[in-house]
């Protein structure tokens, strides 16, 4: 009976993995303006609406494809891979003009890429890339670099390393929370940073461990980091919320987060962008959901027929508290 | 003598498996980290790793706390973490909404208002299992599944911060030196504790738990006392929603109390209660949530690597189950023990 109660339960978490996106499609299920006239018609297959930003992510595409005039044809996978598979397979029935998604998992699109092609629905990927030994399969991939952002993050450290030195000793202790173990943004934030850093010799992590995105995660990790070592100097958390999460555990030691300890973040959510403005945070590197408008720009010229990379990257930039005070006014996530 | 006696009577305690997997866990810590029991005064309240392993367990002891008197009566509550979630999300949306987002008044209403909802919600699950007799499993299943779906319609899927330092306090609060939360969670388990063991409520709960028909002919109202026993496990779990919301001052419905009533049936598991349901043990669930919240601290404490810290876990925790199970012992005992009591066992099974 026990046997068989501990193995009911762990198979459960297999599912409802996958069930509870169900009910979080409610702000976002179907949005998108198909109302028609448009001179494109684009079939769109978000991932989900599991977080502040996908949601952010998915108005930009909806408005900005309003205000381009396409007719976007728009579907929520609910975080399943057969969901998204099903939605392309009607766009290609639909005949649309072009074909964006955001892919659930990186591998098992092959078939129905193949599909698209030859169909000739030219298709591209937003935010997430997949994995085809084709890469024919799809025009260009348009996201953010991870990488890119762990290095702009390890660059703001290196150049203010001097103010960082609490202890004065020559040598910056620095603490990572990474995000879930093996999502890409938190093995490519890492390296890009740790890359850049190596550069330092006086820099170094001295303590690294994930927070899983969440700020319970990352209050709870920090909390254990700072009991343990009392000459961290530095915090660099893969998202906001981590960092945020560290910001409460930081003031719970006794200490001034943002002075006494520096926080490094990757994300720039409102509230991210708010405890930077505040001083509590010192540096933010931007990872962008809004790439609806490059979006919009990049299906017109394939269509139009002209040339465009395989890889865009998303347009992003980077926070210091100044340019925080002055941006989250109009801050829209 | 009476010498051996006393410690052979403290060797078949069966709240000495956990104690002692407690006591090697935080031993393992010391070595590798010679102050982690050190704790000092700061901000006129205690501060150290310990203070910080027994507020975090707090969410885990309260639900751990409700599902010990479900799964004492044969059932379990999978839709634990889905109600944590749904308190801190209606919590949170009536922190947020209200006029003054600062007051205590709009803490307290916002808490209460809470607590009822989830009352409610450990209500139905009730209703599934002992009126319309579905199984436990699948009953609570629904509302697991369900629950976070929920907590995401009230939230709109955005995570929701909130500006309240009594609701804060909840949490990150202390009195008398001591974190509140634990204060809480501690008051919860022994208002429980008197309520079963000062009472026949407890006996009739292990009733239910042995064989439900053969109660309920006895005189015993199984059904009331399964109706009861889940609004119970909803509160609790609610409570534990508030204190992790709290925590951050922000809920998250799709992340918060994830995964929270796995650790709570393994805190279950190692105090010594049994899923076959029929005895439970609230002292045994007490050192389990505060084994599991240790576990947890133990992990970046010595260090362990992000891609490996499941397993850690995974081994850790068989290596308890193992410990506690009388037959995995007896393997591991001597084998020069063997000759005398192996005959004996033979003797006795002949006859049948």
């Amino acid at each position: 009976m026990l046997k068989k109660t501990l193995i009911a339960a762990s198979a459960i978490p297999l599912t409802v993995l996958s069930l509870t996106a169900c009910g979080s499609d409610s702000s976002s299920g179907d949005g998108g303006g198909s109302e028609g006239g448009g001179s494109i018609t684009m079939g769109f297959a978000q991932v989900g609406a599991e977080s502040g930003w996908r949601t952010a992510n998915t108005k930009s595409i909806q408005e900005s494809a309003k205000a381009e005039d396409v007719d976007l044809k728009f579907t929520d996978a609910q975080g399943k891979q057969e969901n998204q598979i099903q939605a392309i397979r009607s766009y290609i029935q639909q005949k649309v003009d072009v074909i964006a998604f955001s892919p659930v998992v990186e591998t098992g699109f092959d078939a129905v890429l193949q599909e698209a092609k030859a169909a000739n629905i030219p298709v591209i990927l937003t935010d997430r890339a997949v994995k085809v030994d084709d890469d024919s399969l799809y025009e260009t991939f348009l996201g953010s670099d991870f990488v890119k952002e762990g290095e702009k993050a390890g660059e703001w450290l290196v150049q203010n390393a001097k103010d960082a030195d609490r202890d004065g000793d020559g040598t910056i202790n620095v603490v990572q929370l990474e995000g879930t173990t093996g999502a890409a943004p938190a093995i490519d934030r890492a390296e890009g940073f740790a890359d850049t850093i190596g550069a330092d010799d006086s820099i170094k992590v001295t303590a690294s461990q994930t927070g899983d995105f969440t700020r319970d995660g990352g209050k709870q990790v920090m909390e254990s980091f700072l009991q343990s070592d009392d000459s961290i100097e530095v915090v660099y958390a893969h998202n906001d919320d981590m960092g945020l999460g560290a910001i409460e555990a930081i003031e719970a030691a006794g200490l001034k987060p943002g002075v006494d300890v520096k926080i490094i973040t990757v994300d720039a959510v409102k509230d991210g962008m708010q405890a930077l403005a505040d001083g509590k945070i010192n540096f933010i590197v931007e990872c962008n959901p809004l790439l609806g408008p490059q979006l919009m720009d990049l299906a017109q010229k394939v269509l139009d027929g002209e040339e465009v990379p395989k890889r865009v990257v998303t347009e992003e930039t980077t926070f210091d508290q100044e340019q925080a005070k002055a941006a989250l006014p109009d801050r829209q996530y | 003598m009476p010498e051996p006696t006393l410690v052979r009577r403290a060797l078949r305690h069966p709240l000495l498996w956990p104690v002692l997997a407690l006591l090697v866990l935080l031993l393992v810590n010391v070595v590798v980290n010679p102050s982690f029991l050190s704790v000092r005064m700061q901000d006129g309240h205690l501060y150290g790793n310990v203070i910080d392993i027994i507020r975090n367990s707090a969410p885990v002891m309260l639900v751990a706390l409700g599902m010990t008197l479900v799964i004492a009566t044969r059932g379990i509550d999978l839709s634990v973490g889905a109600i944590a979630a749904i308190a801190a999300a209606v919590a949170c949306t009536r922190i947020v909404g209200a006029g003054d987002e600062g007051a205590l008044v709009t803490a307290v209403m916002a808490v209460t208002y809470a607590l009822v909802v989830c009352l409610l919600l450990g209500a139905w699950n009730g209703f599934l299992v002992a009126v319309l007799g579905i199984q436990p499993i699948i009953a609570t299943l629904i509302l697991m599944v369900a629950g976070r779906g929920i907590s995401m319609a009230i939230t709109d899927g955005q995570i929701t911060t909130v500006n309240n330092p009594w609701f804060s306090d909840l949490a990150s609060g202390f009195v008398l030196t001591l974190p509140l939360a634990f204060l809480v969670a501690f008051g919860m388990l022994l208002l429980t504790a008197a309520l079963t063991r000062r009472t026949a409520l407890g006996m009739l709960i292990e009733a239910v738990g042995i064989n439900p028909e053969a109660s309920r002919l006895a005189g015993v109202r199984s059904r009331t006392i399964i109706w009861t026993v889940y609004a119970f496990s909803g509160l609790c779990a609610g409570l534990a929603g508030l204190v992790i919301a709290a925590n951050t001052n922000s809920v998250n419905a799709n992340s918060l109390g994830l995964w929270i009533e796995l650790d709570a049936i393994l805190a279950v598991v190692i105090g010594g209660t049994s899923l076959m349901g029929g005895r439970f043990s609230l002292a045994g669930t007490f050192v389990g949530a505060l084994f599991i919240a240790t576990l947890t601290r133990t992990i970046p404490n010595i260090g362990i690597p992000s891609e490996v810290n499941y397993l850690f876990k995974a081994i850790v925790v068989i290596a308890v189950c193992l410990l506690q199970s009388p037959r995995a012992r007896a393997m591991l005992r001597p084998r020069r023990r063997r000759p005398t009591p192996a005959p004996v066992i033979a003797k006795a099974g002949s006859p049948a």
